[in-house]
C-alpha cells in the first residue's frame, strides 16, 4: 500500500512536470488548455471507477462476498469525486474558452446526469441501516445505472447534436507527440491515484466493518 | 396484481388522489405561464411530460405502500415461486395507473388549454405507451427498494429522476414532433431508443427483483 502510494506520488509529479513543463503551449488558447492534463484523465478515472462498481455489484449478488460490495462502495465514490473535479476542471477551462460556465453541450450534460446518478447511488448507500440490504439495493441500483449510461450518452448527443455538433472537444488531426506523451503520462499517474484511493478506501471500509462487528 | 388491482378499483384511493392531483398541476401550470398561448404551446410537450412525470413519481411511489403499512411485506418475500412474476404483476399495475391518469392528463389538457389533440393522438399513443413502459419498469423496481428504506418519498424521486433523463429526452422529443403533426417515420430513432431502453430496463428489472426481495 504504501509502495503504491509513493510510485502514484512519483507518477502524478511526473504528470505534472510533463503536462506544465514539457509540453508546449498551445497556440490559441494559451496556457488554459494545459487543464486537458488534469480534465480528460480525469474522465478517464470516472468512467473505469463506475465500470468496476458494475462488475463488484454483479460480483456481490452472485457470490455475496463482502469485499466485492466495499470494492462497488470504494469504487462509486472514488467515481463521484472524479467527475466532479471532470466538470469542476471543465468549468474553469470553459470560462476564458468559451465564455461560460456552464453550457448545455452534450458531454457536459451526460456527464453531469453520471454525476448525479451516482451521486443518488451514495445517499441510497447512506440512508439504509441495515448493511446486508444496503449492500444489496445499492449492488442493483450500480448496475441499472450502468445500463443506463449508453442510453444517456446516446439521448443526449442525439437531443443537442442534431443541431450543433459537439466538435469543441475533439482534437484536432495532429496532435504533437509531446502533447500525447505528456497526456499518457497523466493517464497512468491517474490510474494509480484511483487504485490507490480505492485500496485505502477498501481498507477502511473493511476496519469499520471489523469494528461494527 | 389481481389483488391491486381490486383493491384499486374499491378504494379508488389513489387515483381519485392522483386525478385532483392532475387538476391541480394544470392549475399551476396556467397561473405560471400565463394566458400567452404561444408560449404555452410552445412548452407543451415539456408540460405534458412534467405532468405524467410528477403524477407518476406520487403513483409509483405508492405501489409498495399497501404492502408495508398492512405488514405483508414478509408475505411478498415468503411467497412461493418466481419473484419476477411479483415484479411483472406490480408493473402490469403500475402501468395501468399510469395510462389512466395520462388519458384524464391529455383530456384535461386538451379541454382546459383548448387543444385539439385528436389528429396526433394515434402517434401520440405510440410515444406515451413506450415513455411510459420505461418509466414504470424502472419505477416499479425502485419503489420496492425505496419502501424500506428511511427518507422514502425523497429518495425515490432522487434515484428515479437521473435514471430517467433519456427517456425524457426522447419522449419529450418525440411527442414535441408528433404534435407538430410529424409522422412517426421522423422520430424513429427516438422511438427505437425508447424501445431499447424499455426492453433493458424491463430485463434488468426481472432479473434483479429477486434481490430486492430478499429481506
Amino acid at each position: 500500500m504504501r509502495v503504491l502510494g509513493a510510485v502514484t506520488v512519483v507518477a502524478l509529479a511526473a504528470g505534472l512536470v510533463a503536462g506544465l513543463g514539457l509540453a508546449p503551449r498551445e497556440v490559441t488558447q494559451g496556457n488554459v488548455q494545459r487543464i486537458m492534463y488534469l480534465h480528460v484523465p480525469s474522465v478517464w478515472v470516472a468512467y473505469l471507477a463506475f465500470a468496476v462498481v458494475f462488475v463488484a455489484s454483479i460480483a456481490y449478488l452472485a457470490k455475496r462476498a463482502d469485499a466485492a460490495d466495499r470494492l462497488a462502495h470504494a469504487s462509486a465514490e472514488v467515481g463521484v469525486v472524479f467527475t466532479g473535479v471532470t466538470i469542476a476542471t471543465g468549468s474553469i477551462w470553459g470560462k476564458p474558452t468559451w465564455g461560460t460556465w456552464w453550457t448545455w453541450d452534450a458531454r457536459l450534460t451526460s456527464v453531469s446526469i453520471l454525476f448525479v446518478m451516482y451521486l443518488g447511488y451514495l445517499l441510497l448507500r447512506g440512508m439504509i441501516d441495515d448493511r446486508e440490504r444496503g449492500a444489496r439495493y445499492a449492488a442493483v441500483l450500480g448496475i441499472v445505472a450502468a445500463f443506463n449510461i449508453p442510453l444517456v450518452h446516446f439521448s443526449v448527443i442525439w437531443w443537442r447534436t442534431l443541431h450543433q455538433p459537439p466538435s469543441l472537444m475533439t482534437p484536432g488531426p495532429a496532435m504533437p507527440r509531446v502533447i500525447i506523451t505528456a497526456l499518457l503520462v497523466n493517464f497512468v499517474a491517474f490510474s494509480l491515484l484511483y487504485v490507490y484511493f480505492v485500496a485505502k478506501r477498501v481498507h477502511l471500509l473493511r476496519r469499520e466493518a471489523e469494528a461494527a462487528a | 396484481m389481481w389483488k391491486d388491482l381490486l383493491l384499486e378499483h374499491r378504494s379508488k384511493e389513489t387515483l381519485n388522489a392522483l386525478f385532483f392531483f392532475a387538476l391541480l398541476l394544470l392549475f399551476v401550470f396556467q397561473f405560471t405561464l400565463g394566458p400567452d398561448r404561444e408560449r404555452l404551446a410552445g412548452a407543451l410537450p415539456g408540460l405534458l411530460w412534467l405532468g405524467f412525470i410528477l403524477s407518476g413519481l406520487l403513483g409509483l411511489g405508492r405501489a409498495f405502500v399497501v404492502e408495508r403499512e398492512n405488514d405483508c411485506w414478509e408475505a411478498l418475500l415468503l411467497a412461493p415461486g418466481d419473484k419476477s412474476a411479483i415484479y411483472v404483476g406490480k408493473l402490469a399495475g403500475n402501468l395501468l395507473l399510469m395510462f389512466i391518469v395520462e388519458a384524464m392528463l391529455l383530456v384535461l389538457f386538451g379541454v382546459f388549454f383548448n387543444l385539439d389533440l385528436v389528429p396526433a393522438l394515434p402517434a401520440l399513443v405510440v410515444v406515451i405507451g413506450l415513455g411510459t413502459v420505461g418509466f414504470a419498469a424502472i419505477g416499479t423496481l425502485f419503489a420496492a427498494m425505496t419502501t424500506q428504506v428511511r427518507a422514502r418519498e425523497l429518495l425515490f424521486p432522487v434515484l428515479l429522476l437521473p435514471v430517467q433523463v433519456p427517456v425524457l429526452l426522447a419522449t419529450v422529443k418525440a411527442t414535441e414532433a408528433v404534435l407538430l403533426g410529424e409522422p412517426l417515420g421522423a422520430v424513429a430513432h427516438w422511438l427505437k431508443l425508447l424501445a431499447a431502453a424499455d426492453v433493458v430496463y424491463v430485463a434488468v428489472g426481472v432479473l434483479t427483483f429477486d434481490f430486492v426481495l430478499e429481506g
